[in-house]
């Protein structure tokens, strides 16, 4: 695609668009909304024009999300105007949303995963009290649709049975069958790979050539320069600035959102890799459904490098994560850490593994890394609250504990700064400090980390990765797990492909191009790969 | 074991199944809607209370089964309102009415008849009597099937027709309507239906209040139709033996009518065992035949309920704003 097409804001009207009242699909002017002391729009004013792909960013709790439910019809706004075609709408509900043309793609899909593509379609928008002519009338009406718009799906297969990729176009199939306008996609390519998200692009950008006006929420600052036509900017419930995006460029943009400078880039120097200091091999483990999800992996760690494995989330990752670090028992294989051979079987394996110098920062941090009802020194000792330093004994110094978690805190950066402040009440960056300072703090030999930065705002982000960087120049051998393909390639000093279980394949971050990556993350081999992503 | 024996048994098979029928499909509706419902027995009991006393004050059947259906629905309205609208424990809200049930049937019972807890036995007015259906004398040549559709399928209580007639009109329901549709999807994934724009809270009333209909029916089954007055604690647990039922069946119709025609049939053997002498074992203690459809249940349940996944959102109260 080239910019260039998009920056014309006469782009011509297909026929089948409605006579436009107005050149704005959507206007917000002065809207306010609190939760309880949070104020999470303030005076907010968006115009979006017709036609257009408006991007909206910001970081994690700036407000975008709770501005399109506004819109949307899920939250009611405690004060502001909101115009769809020029005309004044007082939204009570989706369903009112939806009868004004405004469709939405949430971040986590609202299907019922047993019912077939059509019963989703359908649901909520039957014709009459049988379903049998609505059923009909939406095979053919998504016929139509996919036609029009390059959407295929299969109507009669099972939400359950059918990719990621495709639950999304069966929610954008929801919109247009519902008449949908405007359609806004809350970040959409989170769970996709990036040959997913490119098709989801080029359906948007149909969608859009036919007159459809299309919102797009997202963090991501790639997506926003290659797609869309004008973007605005939240910061803290405020609307920063709208900009066209021919104009300006991703630098900018994030120094908006964060309100001053920010390194996009991660500055490191070049490893200097040690002797191994985790080694796997010939690794089995099988999830809970007794499924075998790691087959038969083998892969080393040296000390002085970062080792990042890339994949779509659901290939296996997570399963080599828990077993690796004792959580979840292997079927076969062995794990080698520092040359000791490691017996991770058991219900202590995790404990053994981090009496062994391994430590580890997990995938969720709410649920596996923190107690979210704790306060927080509580959690910056948990997993170590045998040590001899807290007590030892039956008892627990808390005095000791307390001092530990205050250093950790200043040593962080960790905002507030209240180790007796409840977890739950810090913000998922400042959450992923308690955890990383916690496991980085006890000088372990290898740290094994899953996706450090997820659901954490930019700012957190360049601190994460810096001590992750410093640790690997300490000498520590670094394994990083992450469904961001940017950060990988910005981390690692070697990547590893997963899919399905199994390594695929080896790339150089230096060299090899994100297209080679992403064909190897969606299964292709990697000879394959490389010569399919030549230019 | 002669024709007449089984024939006997079979009748008794349907007879014992209908309530456990009418119970399950009522727990079906609730639990489709993501509102689990382990108070099935207390709204019987309070059902099969209701309907004898009234039917016993005014001498009608009619009004004793409409009293059983309207005590059911306020049961279950009660525990509704507790566990959608107020969002608490659905398993804590539905142990409430069975225990409220248990006590005030019997508390009740004693005040209004003192009779020791128990209905004063019923006229021929108050009770449901059994249906000839037609065609038994033009039938009864044929060898077999005549006597089978005599014996078994005719002579039976109007609820028991009306419970296996309730099993092709529930699936019907479900799967070829509108309600049945968003019945459904609110018990799978709530959020989806919201954001459909739909009310999940009012798809749950409306789930539960068919729930409770039909378990008052169940209820007035057991008072008004297979006994003739109502005595302590007369359910017996049959509400929960539905609910086992219920979840081996997969929450589905059909399988659930089958379910229940098994543990009808266990309970018609049971019956008829208590009085013979089996080889080998000579007699065995009736307290030890009686227990054997209840052994079945938590076999049943144990042994081949590990794989059933029932509906996704069932539990949990919706939450709309974060």
């Amino acid at each position: 695609m080239s910019e260039s097409d998009n920056m014309n804001p006469q782009r011509p009207k297909t026929a089948a668009a409605p006579a436009p009242a107005s050149r704005w699909a959507i206007e917000l002017e002065k809207i306010n909304k609190r939760f309880g002391a949070v104020h999470a729009n303030k005076d907010i004013d968006l115009k979006v024009e017709r036609g257009t792909i408006h991007g909206i960013v910001g970081e994690n709790g700036a407000g975008k999300s709770t501005l399109m439910s506004i819109l949307y019809g899920f939250y009611t706004a405690d004060s502001g105007t909101i115009k769809v075609d020029g005309t004044e709408r007082h939204i009570t509900d989706s369903r009112h949303a939806l009868a004004l043309g405004i469709g939405m793609v949430h971040q986590h899909f609202m299907l019922v995963e047993n019912f077939t593509v059509l019963e989703n379609v359908v649901l909520g928008a039957e014709d009459s009290a049988l379903i049998a002519p609505s059923l009909k009338r939406a095979r053919a009406e998504l016929e139509r649709i996919e036609d029009e718009y390059n959407l295929v799906v299969d109507p009669d297969a099972v939400i359950e049975d059918i990719s990621v990729g495709q639950q999304q176009r069966v929610e954008i199939l929801k919109a247009l069958y519902r008449g949908a306008q405007t359609l806004i996609l809350d970040e959409p390519t989170g769970v996709l790979t990036p040959k997913e998200a490119d098709d989801l692009f080029r359906v948007l950008e149909t969608l859009r050539d036919q007159g459809k006006t299309v919102i797009l929420i997202t963090h991501k600052l790639r997506e926003i320069m290659a797609i869309t036509d004008s973007v605005s900017v939240m910061r803290q419930g405020e609307m920063v600035k709208t900009l066209t995006t021919s104009e300006t460029n991703p630098e900018e943009i994030a120094e908006l959102m964060v309100g001053r400078r920010v390194l996009l880039r991660v500055d490191k120097g070049p490893a200097n890799p040690g002797k191994t200091l985790l080694e796997v091999k010939n690794l089995v483990v099988a999830d809970d459904l007794g499924v075998v999800r790691v087959k038969d992996v083998s892969l080393s760690v040296r000390a002085g490098e970062i080792v990042g494995i890339a994949g779509v989330s659901g290939n296996g990752q997570s399963e080599l994560l828990e077993s690796v670090t004792g959580m979840r028992d292997q079927r076969s294989g062995t794990v080698v850490v520092n040359g000791r051979e490691l017996s991770l079987k058991g219900d202590d394996g995790a404990a053994r593994a981090r009496a062994a110098g391994l430590a580890h920062v997990p995938e969720d941090r709410q649920h596996m890394g923190l107690v979210t009802t704790f306060e927080e020194w509580e959690n910056a000792i948990l997993g170590y609250q045998d040590a001899p330093e807290y007590g030892g004994g039956p008892f627990l110094d808390i005095e000791a504990a307390r001092r530990k978690a205050a250093e950790q805190i200043k040593r962080f950066d960790v905002r507030p700064a209240n180790n007796r402040l409840k977890t739950a009440n810090f913000s998922g960056g400042n959450q992923q400090k308690i955890v990383l300072a916690r496991e980085m703090g006890r000088d372990p030999d290898v740290l094994i980390v899953g996706q450090p930065t997820r659901g954490v705002d930019i700012g957190a982000i360049e601190f994460i990765h810096n001590q992750i960087i410093a640790m690997r120049d300490a000498g520590k051998a670094i394994l990083l797990v992450s469904v961001e393909l940017d950060e990988i390639r910005s981390l690692a000093d070697r990547i590893l492909v997963m899919f399905d279980g199994q390594i695929v394949g080896e790339a150089d971050p230096a060299t090899a191009s994100e297209g080679e990556i992403g064909l190897m993350m969606a299964g292709i081999s990697q000879s394959a790969a490389a010569l399919e992503a030549r230019p | 074991m002669d024709f007449q024996v089984i024939l006997s048994i079979l009748d008794a098979t349907l007879r014992l199944s209908t309530p456990l029928l009418l119970a399950c499909l009522a727990g079906l509706y609730s639990e489709r809607a993501g509102v689990f419902d382990i108070g099935l027995e207390g709204k019987m009991l309070a059902a099969a209370f209701a309907a004898a006393a009234v039917a016993a004050v005014y001498g009608s059947m009619w009004l004793g089964l409409l009293a059983g259906m309207a005590v059911s629905l306020g049961t279950t309205l009660l525990q509704g309102v507790a566990a959608i609208t107020l969002r608490g424990n659905q398993l804590i809200a539905a142990v409430a009415i069975n225990m409220l049930a248990a006590g005030l049937t019997t508390f009740l019972g004693q005040t209004w008849f003192g009779q020791g807890g128990r209905t004063p036995a019923l006229g021929p007015n108050g009770r449901f009597a059994p249906i000839e259906l037609p065609f038994v004398a033009e039938l009864s040549g044929i060898p077999i099937l005549g006597p089978l559709y005599a014996e078994v399928i005719s002579g039976h209580y109007l609820l028991v027709y009306i419970a296996f007639i309730m099993v092709p009109v529930t699936w019907f329901v479900l799967f070829r309507t509108r309600f049945g549709l968003r019945l459904r999807a609110v018990g799978e994934n709530p959020k989806a239906v919201d954001t459909a724009g739909i009310s999940v809270n009012r798809m749950r009333y409306q789930a539960i209040i068919i729930t409770g209909l039909l378990a008052g029916i169940a209820g007035a089954y057991f008072s008004i139709a297979q006994g003739s007055g109502f005595g302590n604690n007369m359910t017996a647990g049959k509400g929960y033996i539905a609910l086992a039922a219920l979840i081996f069946a997969k929450w589905k119709p059909v399988p659930a009518m089958f379910t229940c025609l098994l543990f009808g049939f266990l309970d018609a053997l049971q019956i008829r065992l208590q009085s013979a002498r089996l080889p080998l074992i000579g007699e065995v203690p009736v307290q030890a035949i009686q227990a054997l459809p209840y052994i079945l249940t938590v076999i049943l349940l144990a042994g081949f309920i590990g794989k059933a996944v029932g509906p996704k959102a069932g539990g949990v109260p919706y939450v709309k704003e974060r």
